[in-house]
């Protein structure tokens, strides 16, 4: 381990994962996934196939049946620092404002106030929420949840960002906007990002690979590399070559949905 | 606007309900030690204010000892509830007894233990409200949602910061939806403490004793004076209670945002 220099440690890296819940439901089996710091990696599939499962294994939040876990070469559990979870509701808390969301981590690792403050402001700033920091979730659109949880999750600077379904309850035009600024800010950070999406549109646009995944049991049936240039704005999406990468994924997707 | 309509309206009616009491209690010649008439009533209100205000202050303090110590019991055990399972499979049923003791039938038992007189009430207070208190309370703080759960722990919450800064604040419309309860059944406790333990000297006690003993000595005007004030008391820590949940809830929760259609 000692001797391995850092780069050739793949910053996400599944061995033969299986996961079987108590019910003895087969979630996922024989999992094998390696995944590069920078990648932004899209898992694709029918209802049961474990997409959501697989996050919470590289999270830690659940555990492996069978198979190892590495993020950067460390167990889940110790990688957390590394990692921020941002989930299919924005999960805000209904009681904080904005502002007092956005800064809960720092919050809960007492963190100096002046500190949390301003990078507070500075996240807030940089999902466009500046204006409503006072306010109460309850008073904020669909769209402006999800950009106060996304803001959550970059104030503590993270390598790797898990999202579960992140835009699934938003609507098309508000979704394909969040999409652009997700890449804009993809581009501008270097994270690692897996995300999960029932939409074949979004994860082509947004991915640099997709993963299309099998139901029972939950299994890896396909990966296509999105070849598309760089960087993709709302013109990506009228492309040939975008069309084309749809077309084949909504193919082996629909392969995988027939039994 | 409307709300002035709704406040001269209740108005109107409740001068209508003294009027009418008021005629057929003269045109009936029902004596006063059945039913006073109004003037009757006010004049008894008037006379013997200080001692109904001593009664009124007893009875007050007896149901409010009695709500808060059931607040601060029943909000600490509904969180060693929420936070061990076990517990509480093994204590949540006997809160449902807690609730379903006739309160009379140990109020006695209580005057055996500490004597009668105001402990004794603020004893009874206590006990009928911690069911509704631990009840709401628990409930509200193991219905978390599972993702906020997940996220306290992405960002290594310890389980106290779970409870005070997730659980806590996420069952604070259950606690008051409890506490609301209580607030109402308190007043009722203290009334019902008093019938038998109210006195420790005679002549002196909470509005339930004084109802008790004007009652004995057919002092019906004063009686329904003490019916009042103790109405006045149950609508009073209603009132309160509404005001504080308000206070807390307001700028958040759902119960608390404004009718759209005003």
């Amino acid at each position: 381990m000692v001797t391995e220099s850092k780069g050739s440690i793949p910053e996400i890296a599944l061995e033969a994962v299986s996961k079987r819940f108590r019910n003895a439901a087969v979630a996922l089996e024989g999992i094998s996934l390696t995944i590069d710091r920078g990648e932004f990696v899209t898992f694709l599939g029918p209802s049961g196939c474990g997409k959501s499962t697989l996050l919470k294994l590289v999270s830690g939040l659940s555990t492996v049946s069978e198979g190892t876990v590495r993020v950067n070469g460390m167990t889940p559990e110790n990688a957390r620092d590394l990692i921020s979870f941002i989930f299919q509701d924005a999960t805000l808390l209904p009681w904080r404002t904005v502002e007092h969301n956005v800064g809960l981590g720092m919050e809960l690792e007492h963190a100096a106030r002046a500190a949390r403050k301003e990078r507070v402001a500075q996240m807030l700033e940089l999902v466009g929420l500046s204006h409503v920091a006072r306010h109460y979730p309850r008073q904020l659109s669909g769209g402006m949840k999800m950009r106060a949880s996304i803001a959550r999750a970059l104030v503590s600077r993270p390598r790797i960002l898990l999202m579960d379904e992140p835009f699934a309850a938003l609507d098309e035009m508000t979704r394909d906007r969040l999409n652009e600024e997700l890449l804009r800010l993809y581009a501008e950070q270097k994270w690692t990002v897996l995300f999960v999406t029932h939409s074949v549109a979004e994860a082509v646009f947004l991915s640099t690979r997709v993963v299309i995944l099998a139901a029972h049991p939950g299994r890896v049936a396909h990966e296509i590399k999105v070849g598309l240039p760089w960087p993709r704005t709302a013109e990506t999406r009228e492309s040939k070559a975008y069309e084309e990468h749809v077309t084949q994924a909504s193919r082996l997707l629909r392969g995988v949905y027939q039994p | 606007m409307k709300k002035r309509w709704l406040v001269l309206n209740s108005m109107i009616v409740f001068a209508c309900l003294l009027a009418i009491w008021s005629r057929v209690v003269a045109f009936a010649h029902v004596p006063a030690y059945i039913l006073p008439g109004p003037h009757a009533v006010a004049d008894a209100l008037r006379d013997r204010y200080p001692s109904l205000l001593s009664s009124l202050w007893i009875t007050t303090g007896e149901a409010a000892g009695g709500l808060v110590a059931g607040i601060i019991v029943g909000v600490a055990i509904a969180m060693i509830f929420a936070q061990w399972r076990g517990l509480r499979q093994l204590g949540f049923p006997y809160t449902i007894l807690l609730q379903t003791v006739p309160i009379v039938a140990i109020a006695p038992l209580i005057i055996n233990w500490v004597g009668a007189g105001i402990l004794a009430v603020t004893i009874v207070t206590f006990i009928i409200c911690l069911a509704p208190i631990i009840a709401n309370t628990t409930q509200g703080l193991i219905s978390v949602d599972e993702n906020l759960i997940h996220l306290f722990l992405m960002y290594k919450a310890t389980p106290a910061q779970i409870l005070f800064k997730l659980r806590l604040p996420y069952a604070l419309p259950n606690l008051f939806t409890g506490i609301r309860i209580s607030a109402g059944i308190s007043v009722i406790g203290g009334l019902t403490g008093e019938l038998f333990a109210g006195s420790t000297r005679v002549g002196e006690g909470g509005l339930g004793y004084a109802i008790v003993y004007a009652n004995n000595q057919m002092e019906t005007a004063y009686l329904f004076a003490l019916v009042f004030a103790a109405t006045v008391l149950g609508f009073s820590f209603f009132f309160i209670v509404m005001f504080l949940e308000w206070l807390a809830l307001h700028n958040w929760h759902e119960s608390s945002r404004p009718h759209s259609a005003e």
